[in-house]
């Protein structure tokens, strides 16, 4: 049996914690992604120029640098805006920067930029017949968003989603360096007391490519959900 | 009022970007007409079908539904736009649509496609909008295909599913924009064939068509446009026979 020399239980934890963290910003992502799209495509231009700021900067620049930018900066402007409102208006407000939270929304941030653009290009896919027949039937456009627009996107967006979802959860791994105790954090912490790298970092390779195969599998069964009614070939 | 028209229009102008596509069509059906719009291509035939259940929204003139004029405003920008969307989708509702490209909604089957704006636009129970929508595809002839994807079917069968989506809206008056015209030729014949018992028991359509032999033998009326104004106008009879204009001749005329 893997003797995991007392590591075991705190190596678990991590685990749990990347799952929660994973799960947390692709429900953020996907929103944000949504939201971005939604706004790109719509005839507004303020919001279809801060969609389009927000996928450019966010895409520009590397995850790590965004996640220590955040963290830190994040915590320095707070701080300095604490400051100043206590000086300026005696107003007393301030908040710690939670390492799981600040995860959570970077990690929520990122891919809700490469979301945006999956379901931007998923949106254009949905032929507009399909939206005239609905209107010329006379609903209303949450339902026809909601009954056609909706399923007929998903079948183009689904390839893209899991495809980031498997790059996201690999990107929670980045979050050890901001202090957030996951499975990577605890490896690595474990590995360097015990000098057994293959020992410890061998495992957590594996929990994560438990994690993407059976996403796989998942996502697989989805788009065959999704597809539906569709023939292939011919 | 039982023999109110079922469908008006006065006037109708449309214009894209200064293109002037429409320039005042006018049409009074009453209950049980088949209007025949016929014309070459960019006349303006389907325009007009289009601005008739608002699919464009008319420049200018009046469309009067069941004595139900629909309301314009002007917004911002000085367009011309409904004022009402719910007073739309009621209209959109009264007026169903074939389109040429048959538009069935692929993720559904046939009989979902059916029931889809029965059920949660005309809010009728769901059981009764099986029945009806069984009875119609019955009517139409693809009754064993109800829980076929609109993907596995030929165009035919697709274009009369899609009529007896339009028709489980009892509506007032069918639109009908050039519904054989993306078929096979030896597909043509079954979609025409459930038109024209539609056109039998009294059903008002409206049908743009490059089928003259439908539009002589099952229209009571035929409006032949030409650059967006009304070249020609009457009965078959009239307009096949005897017809008015030089461009209605020409139109005629055989072609090799």
């Amino acid at each position: 049996m893997l003797d995991l020399k007392g590591y075991g239980p705190s190596l678990l934890d991590g685990a749990v914690i990347t799952i929660e963290l994973a799960f947390l910003s692709l429900a953020l992502s996907l929103a944000l992604g949504l939201i971005g799209a939604s706004s790109k495509l719509s005839g507004n231009r303020l919001a279809k120029g801060i969609a389009t700021g927000y996928t450019t900067v966010v895409r520009g620049i590397p995850d790590l640098v965004m996640m220590l930018l955040f963290y830190y900066g994040g915590q320095v402007a707070v701080n300095n805006l604490s400051d100043y409102l206590w000086e300026a208006y005696e107003i007393d407000f301030f908040f710690q920067f939670d390492p799981f939270i600040s995860g959570v929304v970077t990690i929520g941030l990122i891919f809700g930029a490469y979301m945006t653009e999956t379901f931007r290009g998923a949106f254009l896919a949905v032929e507009t017949g399909q939206v005239e027949a609905a209107k010329a039937y006379g609903f209303t456009r949450w339902h026809t968003f909601r009954r056609i627009i909706f399923p007929q996107m998903l079948r183009h967006a689904l390839p893209g989603i899991g495809n980031n979802w498997q790059v996201l959860l690999k990107t929670t791994a980045l979050v050890s360096i901001i202090g957030l105790t996951d499975m990577v954090r605890v490896a690595e912490e474990a590995a360097k007391a015990e000098r057994m790298p293959f020992h410890f970092f061998i495992p957590v390779a594996a929990v994560y490519l438990a994690l993407t195969a059976g996403s796989e599998l998942f996502i697989k069964w989805l788009d065959k959900r999704a597809n539906v009614g569709v023939v292939h070939g011919g | 009022m039982a023999d109110q028209a079922p469908l008006i229009c006065r006037d109708i102008h449309k214009t894209f970007n200064k293109l002037e596509v429409l320039k005042g069509i006018s049409l009074e059906t009453r209950k049980g007409d088949v209007v025949s719009l016929i014309g070459s291509s960019g006349s303006g035939k389907s325009t007009f079908l289009r601005c008739i259940n608002l699919l464009e929204t008319p420049t200018s003139g009046d469309i009067i539904v069941h004595g139900d004029p629909i309301r314009f405003k002007e917004n911002r920008k000085g367009e011309r736009v409904p004022a009402d969307n719910r007073q739309v989708e009621l209209i959109r509702a009264k007026l169903s649509m074939v389109f040429q490209g048959f538009n069935l909604w692929s993720h559904m089957t046939v009989l979902e496609n059916i029931i889809e704006a029965p059920v949660h636009v005309l809010k009728v129970p769901k059981k009764e909008a099986i029945e009806r929508a069984e009875a119609y595809l019955q009517k139409v002839g693809i009754y064993e295909r109800k829980d076929y994807y609109p993907a596995q079917m030929s165009g035919g069968q697709q274009q009369r599913a899609a009529i007896a989506r339009a028709l489980a809206m009892e509506p007032e008056v069918m639109l009908f924009d050039e519904p054989t015209s993306a078929l096979d030729p030896e597909l043509v014949g079954e979609v025409l064939k459930v038109m024209q018992s539609l056109a039998e028991e009294g059903r008002t359509m409206i049908v743009v068509t490059h089928e003259m032999a439908f539009a002589r033998d099952v229209s009571t009326q035929v409006l032949f446009l030409h650059q967006g104004v009304i070249e020609e106008q009457g009965t078959p009879d009239k307009v096949f026979d005897n017809p008015e204009s030089e461009r209605m001749k020409q139109f005629l005329a055989p072609k090799f």
